[in-house]
């Protein structure tokens, strides 16, 4: 019996990935950072804004909110990418939610992090996950950090199983109205200093179900966020290279 | 059967007018008829007619691989069916709480999701939905000096959806376990019927993420249905690889889950991985790994190329090789068989009273898949072999998954094998313009079970009433039943072999 088990654990080798000492492409129909062009007509953006079920696109601007994207992709199809284009740039994740509104040529977003946050959690970082509405696509692609591929305790990341453990509270989904009062008590019961993270669209600004009564228009209706995370939901390189960025010096690309 | 009610196809529509409107003691007595021979519930919801200005009940049977329809006029009360068939149990308690019509007589009377009603009735269940969750609820309680009471949740220890359940345990062994859900509910059914069309598919899709592609499958079916819109083959074939992609990912996701739970750590960690591998495949196709954005009305967005098409089916083949070896290594540990077999068992006669579907219901011996007897699409060219056991335990339930895996992996290869790499996105952007005064019935067999939507069209074309069913709505009393007299340590595995979607539930 043992040596099956002993046999398989051979077979299938080390599976962890060189993040981030080797950078990881994701393939080439991922949908990363959008980059917004200047050239074609604002008849085209117009409609693509028309479109957008999140209405994410402001026609005047020209700018996307990656808060409320769900990154479907529509508006380069609708705009045969004259408007905007996805590229692979996965480090989507924001300290601040104005910079999640993305405008012309934006090619990336600095993560502005704060040195504090580094000191006290850059070796050791443990976070209570609530799932406050969420489809199950975000807590799915938040667990699979935790298999082989990713790895997130080799970073010192680790998900914990009460907020009394933990120094912070990840939360997923757009939080309704039924869920409101478990996640204070989370927060609450999370020993400070602590730090929000917002992971998702439905998180970050309600996602597509922003305007109904049963639920709130995002966490930070309700808690203060340090970190937003977009997408639908977030790729678990954008969660990574977020968490990475934000609460420690591994990729040396942010300023404190 | 001689019945009055009219035969309906899955993904057909029919004119609304066609479906008989019933008085209610007619309406009541044919549905007796149906459960007295074995008759499974679709769908039974009220939905408010503006045309004719009332209530109205409307029900879809299932029987012997043919679906009945029918209406009737729903009053501010009636008869419950339970006292016949506990299938409409959780039908009646939606219906009470989304129109305010009691069900007399039903056996637990109880919220399901915890909301206001659509029609400012009267809350029949003593709620004033400014208090939080769970309001006036009648929790189940063993009465006994040595009778304990564990609540777990909404908050769980893993990182899972928010659901409470309650357990009455004597010592070790649980005596009752009661499940509240409705802290997911983000009101979705009240958004469709107000929504602007374009927003239909990404709110189905997130209705629940894990189940994107059948939700997404079911709503294009039905629209396709309602504008008479014909697919192309490369897309039925796209739409059917994404299905099973998507019942790869999570049945592989589950073993592993499953082997954690028994702390057999190794299979945990690989079929962690290899799930991951499904979905990547996905994201390959469509740019999202839950396949979010591929299906819609009149085909799929993104096609499948040569080069792809190569590299996906020699990722198959070494995939394969890797969860048979893993599974077979996994179904020989007595630690695991000790913990899987004779636990949290779900006898037949109890998952057929219930109408249990899905895994969970073939685990428990019941014969019954969406592909094989209502196909639509590419489904009506593939011969599917029926997979059930007979234990109805978390073993029956881990094995049923483990022969779909082994299933889906042969589907895949061959879609893989007769894809043809065409395909333009045939999808547009513009809003059909959908046949009024219709109704259509649209199921899909997700990775869960039976997955059913209606539509029914206003005398303008606009949608008047969205009915979404997810399997899990038949499923939940499945686990309740099964955890009795198990030791409450149990739990977590039972939990796991069900793997029930909460938001998929509460909408």
């Amino acid at each position: 019996m043992i040596l099956d088990v002993i046999k398989n654990k051979i077979e299938q080798k080390c599976k962890t990935s060189n993040y981030p000492k080797e950078k990881i492409v994701l393939p080439e129909n991922y949908r990363g950072m959008p980059l917004i062009k200047n050239g074609c007509s604002d008849d085209i953006v117009r409609e693509c804004a028309e479109n957008c079920p999140v209405d994410a696109i402001d026609s005047t601007k020209r700018t996307i909110d990656l808060g409320k994207c769900l990154f479907c992709g529509d508006c380069e199809k609708i705009s045969n990418s004259e408007f905007v284009e996805f590229t692979g740039n996965y480090e989507t994740g924001v300290s601040s939610r104005e910079d999640l509104i993305v405008g012309v040529n934006t090619k990336k977003i600095e993560l502005s992090t704060n040195a504090v946050f580094k000191k006290l959690f850059g070796r050791s970082l443990q976070l209570r996950v609530v799932s406050a509405g969420g489809c199950n696509a975000c807590e799915a692609d938040i667990n699979v950090l935790n298999t082989p591929f990713y790895d997130l305790a080799r970073f010192g990341i680790q998900f914990v199983a009460s907020p009394r453990h933990a120094d912070g509270l990840l939360v997923i989904g757009p939080v309704p109205v039924n869920m409101e009062l478990a996640l204070k008590k989370s927060y609450n019961a999370i020993p400070d200093p602590k730090v929000v993270i917002a992971s998702g669209c439905c998180a970050i600004s309600g996602g597509i179900f922003k305007n109904n009564p049963e639920q709130l228009k995002g966490v930070d209706e309700i808690l203060d966020v340090d970190l937003y995370i977009p997408g639908c939901p977030p790729h678990p390189m954008t969660a990574l290279s977020a968490l990475l960025r934000f609460f420690t010096n591994k990729l040396q690309s942010s300023k404190a | 059967m001689n019945t009055c009610f009219i035969n309906v196809e899955n993904g057909v529509k029919i004119p609304f007018d066609i479906i008989p409107m019933l008085n209610f003691e007619n309406f009541y007595e044919e549905i007796i008829n149906f459960v007295n021979s074995d008759a499974s519930v679709v769908l039974f919801f009220v939905f408010e007619n503006k045309d004719e200005d009332e209530l109205q009940f409307v029900a879809v049977l299932r029987q012997e691989d043919k679906l009945f329809a029918a209406r009737s006029k729903a009053l501010s009360e009636y008869p419950s069916f339970c006292t016949h068939s506990l299938k409409f149990q959780l039908f009646e308690r939606e219906i009470a709480e989304q129109y305010g019509i009691k069900p007399i007589g039903h056996p637990w009377f109880k919220s399901v999701r915890y909301h206001n009603n659509f029609v400012n009735a009267d809350d029949l269940f003593g709620n004033d939905y400014k208090n939080d969750i769970p309001g006036a609820y009648p929790f189940y309680k063993v009465e006994g000096e040595e009778i304990h009471e564990v609540a777990v949740g909404p908050i769980h220890a893993g990182i899972i959806e928010p659901g409470h359940f309650r357990f009455n345990c004597a010592g070790e062994e649980i005596l009752n376990l009661e499940i509240v859900h409705g802290y997911q509910h983000r009101g979705i059914e009240k958004q469709l019927l107000n929504a602007d069309l374009k927003k239909f598919p990404f709110i189905l899709e997130s209705a629940a993420g894990d189940t994107t592609i059948a939700h997404a499958t079911a709503f294009s079916e039905a629209i396709e249905g309602l504008t008479n819109t014909g697919i192309d083959d490369e897309s039925k074939k796209i739409r059917a690889l994404a299905l099973e992609l998507e019942r790869l990912a999570n049945h592989v996701g589950d073993l592993g889950a499953l082997s954690g739970d028994v702390a057999f750590l190794p299979p945990a960690a690989y079929f962690g991985r290899i799930r991951g591998e499904f979905l990547n495949i996905l994201l390959n196709i469509s740019g999202n790994r839950f396949g979010k954005g591929l299906v819609r009305p009149s085909g799929v967005r993104f096609p499948v190329s040569d080069g792809q098409k190569h590299n996906f089916v020699s990722k198959i083949n070494e995939l394969e090789k890797e969860i048979i070896s893993i599974a077979d290594m996994m179904f020989v540990q007595p630690g695991v068989l000790g913990r899987f077999e004779k636990t949290g068992i779900v006898k037949h006669n109890t998952a057929t009273e219930l109408g249990l579907v899905g895994v969970a219901g073939r685990a428990s011996g019941i014969d019954y898949d969406v592909r094989r007897s209502f196909p639509v699409s590419a489904w009506k060219d593939i011969t599917l072999d029926n997979i059930i056991e007979h234990s109805g335990d978390v073993m029956g339930r881990a094995m049923v998954r483990y022969r779909e895996i082994k299933q889906s992996l042969n589907l895949v290869k061959s879609l893989l094998d007769k894809l043809e790499c065409s395909n333009p996105d045939k999808c547009g952007y513009k809003q059909p313009v959908l046949e009024p005064s219709s109704f259509i019935v649209s199921m899909q067999e997700a990775w869960r079970g039976e997955l059913a939507h209606c539509i029914i069209t206003d005398s303008k074309g606009a949608i008047s009433r969205y009915k979404i069913k997810d399997p899990s709505f038949h499923n939940w009393n499945g686990l309740e039943l099964a955890v009795r007299n198990e030791a409450i340590s149990n739990f977590p595995v039972c939990n796991k072999s069900f793997n029930l979607s909460y938001c998929g539930f509460d909408l």
